[in-house]
């Protein structure tokens, strides 16, 4: 099978940011992502759990966009711009997939 | 004295105390009981539709009166200041900058609609009437206090470079779920008046009290949960401030609703809603808009101290206040 080399970013964020940083992706031409639900977890900024959460202050979510390399930097400008001063994780892993053209 | 003393132990006993009581003592235990999110979040939409929809129902039965609008800007009022007297409180008996407490003054200003619930359910208990429409007075008094506290945090030195304010984010506080459900339901309870109550209220007058307890259950876990993992963030004064701001806007709560003239529920109601704290609407819209702000103390303050004081002591204490104050 041909596969093609692309990076999976990954954005773990304060749910309360999530409409501004998937807006900020779309307007950086990232076409594709894939928000997920975070069970909970410890940081810096201590425990957190999303049981039993009635808001979504305390609850963190991923973001997950896979690219083609050469569109990273872009990407990452636009994310740094919202996730900068705010709790959370960014991290960047090289991965292959199928049907390049879709992304 | 007796009086209020026996408000308070029945309050105490109450199955929906208890239950957040268990909750509490189950999460400081570190227990693995929990409530999912989906049904925390199911239970909490079930409480705002019954709150908003049998205020709604009664605002039909009784009509509308002069002291509504009075009502309403009182609460805008109160919102709006509380978090004024809350930030000079904290500048003055600790050590928390600017920013922080000013996060924290939002939470005080804006209300808590959960503490409103069981303040309501502790009023009818009592046998104390109160102005239906209090549960737009509720809503109303959500976002005013969010826009002192952003005016308080950037006060002479501007926004900082990821802080947010403006129409966006109040856009977000106003249309917030929470908001959006409960003054909808009470326009479709006000809409529908008795008929409409009488079509649905097996399901929205009978499981009321089971559900708030559940509800509750899962408010002390997670108050539990807070209190465990603040990690010193929350000193004793931060916790002294905790526990005597309620008192504070209790006493501003007092004098407006007297000053409007309410009935002696709506005076008491006015109290809970001015000695509450924020922690759903208002905790998100910190998080957006004032980044830096350490959301452990403000989240240990408003669910972990002055919650649990307000449905504790703070209900069977305003309730005797009112009723003393506006009595024969």
């Amino acid at each position: 099978m041909q596969t093609h080399h692309a990076k999976r970013v990954e954005i773990i964020i304060e749910a309360p940011m999530e409409g501004r940083l998937t807006r900020a992706l779309v307007k950086a031409g990232v076409t594709g992502f894939t928000v997920l639900p975070v069970l909970g977890g410890s940081g810096r900024s201590g425990e957190w759990s999303r049981e039993g959460q009635v808001g979504r202050a305390g609850g963190m979510v991923a973001v997950v966009c896979l690219i083609r390399p050469d569109r990273l930097d872009g990407l990452l400008e636009a994310a740094f711009a919202v996730v900068d001063r705010h709790i959370g994780v960014v991290s960047v892993t090289d991965c292959e997939i199928l049907r390049a053209e879709r992304f | 004295m007796d009086g209020l003393l026996d408000l308070a132990l029945a309050n105490l006993t109450s199955p929906a105390i208890l239950c957040f009581a268990l909750g509490l003592a189950a999460a400081l235990a570190r227990s693995d009981l929990s409530v999912p999110e989906a049904a925390a979040k199911a239970l909490s939409l079930y409480l705002l539709f019954a709150i908003g929809f049998k205020g709604g129902t009664g605002v039909a039965a009784h009509g509308l009166d002069a002291r509504l609008v009075g009502a309403l800007l009182a609460g805008v009022a109160l919102s709006a200041a509380i978090p004024l007297v809350a930030f000079a409180y904290l500048r003055a008996i600790s050590r928390l900058d600017q920013t922080d407490a000013a996060a924290v003054a939002a939470h005080y200003g804006s209300i808590s609609i959960v503490t409103f619930v069981a303040g309501t359910t502790t009023v009818q208990a009592a046998g104390m009437l109160a102005e239906p429409y209090m549960v737009a007075v509720a809503a109303a008094m959500e976002a005013p206090a969010i826009l002192t506290a952003l005016w308080l945090a950037h006060r002479g030195r501007g926004p900082g470079p990821g802080d947010e304010g403006g129409t966006s984010l109040m856009r977000e506080v106003i249309l917030n779920g929470s908001i959006v459900l409960l003054v909808g339901a009470f326009a479709i309870g006000w809409i529908t008046g008795a008929d409409g109550l009488a079509r649905i209220d097996s399901f929205i007058v009978a499981p009321f009290q089971g559900v708030l307890c559940l509800f509750l259950l899962d408010m002390g876990l997670v108050a539990g949960r807070g209190l465990r993992g603040s990690r010193g963030a929350v000193t004793a004064p931060l916790v002294l401030f905790g526990l005597t701001m309620p008192l504070v806007g209790a006493g501003l709560g007092l004098g407006a609703g007297l000053l409007v003239g309410l009935s002696p529920g709506g005076v008491a109601l006015m109290m809970v809603l001015a000695a509450s704290a924020s922690y759903i609407a208002v905790p998100a819209a910190m998080r957006v808009a004032l980044p830096d702000a350490n959301p452990a103390i403000y989240l240990t303050l408003s669910l972990g101290v002055t919650f649990p004081f307000n449905l504790t002591l703070g209900l069977p204490l305003y309730l005797a206040v009112a009723a003393t104050v506006t009595g024969p």
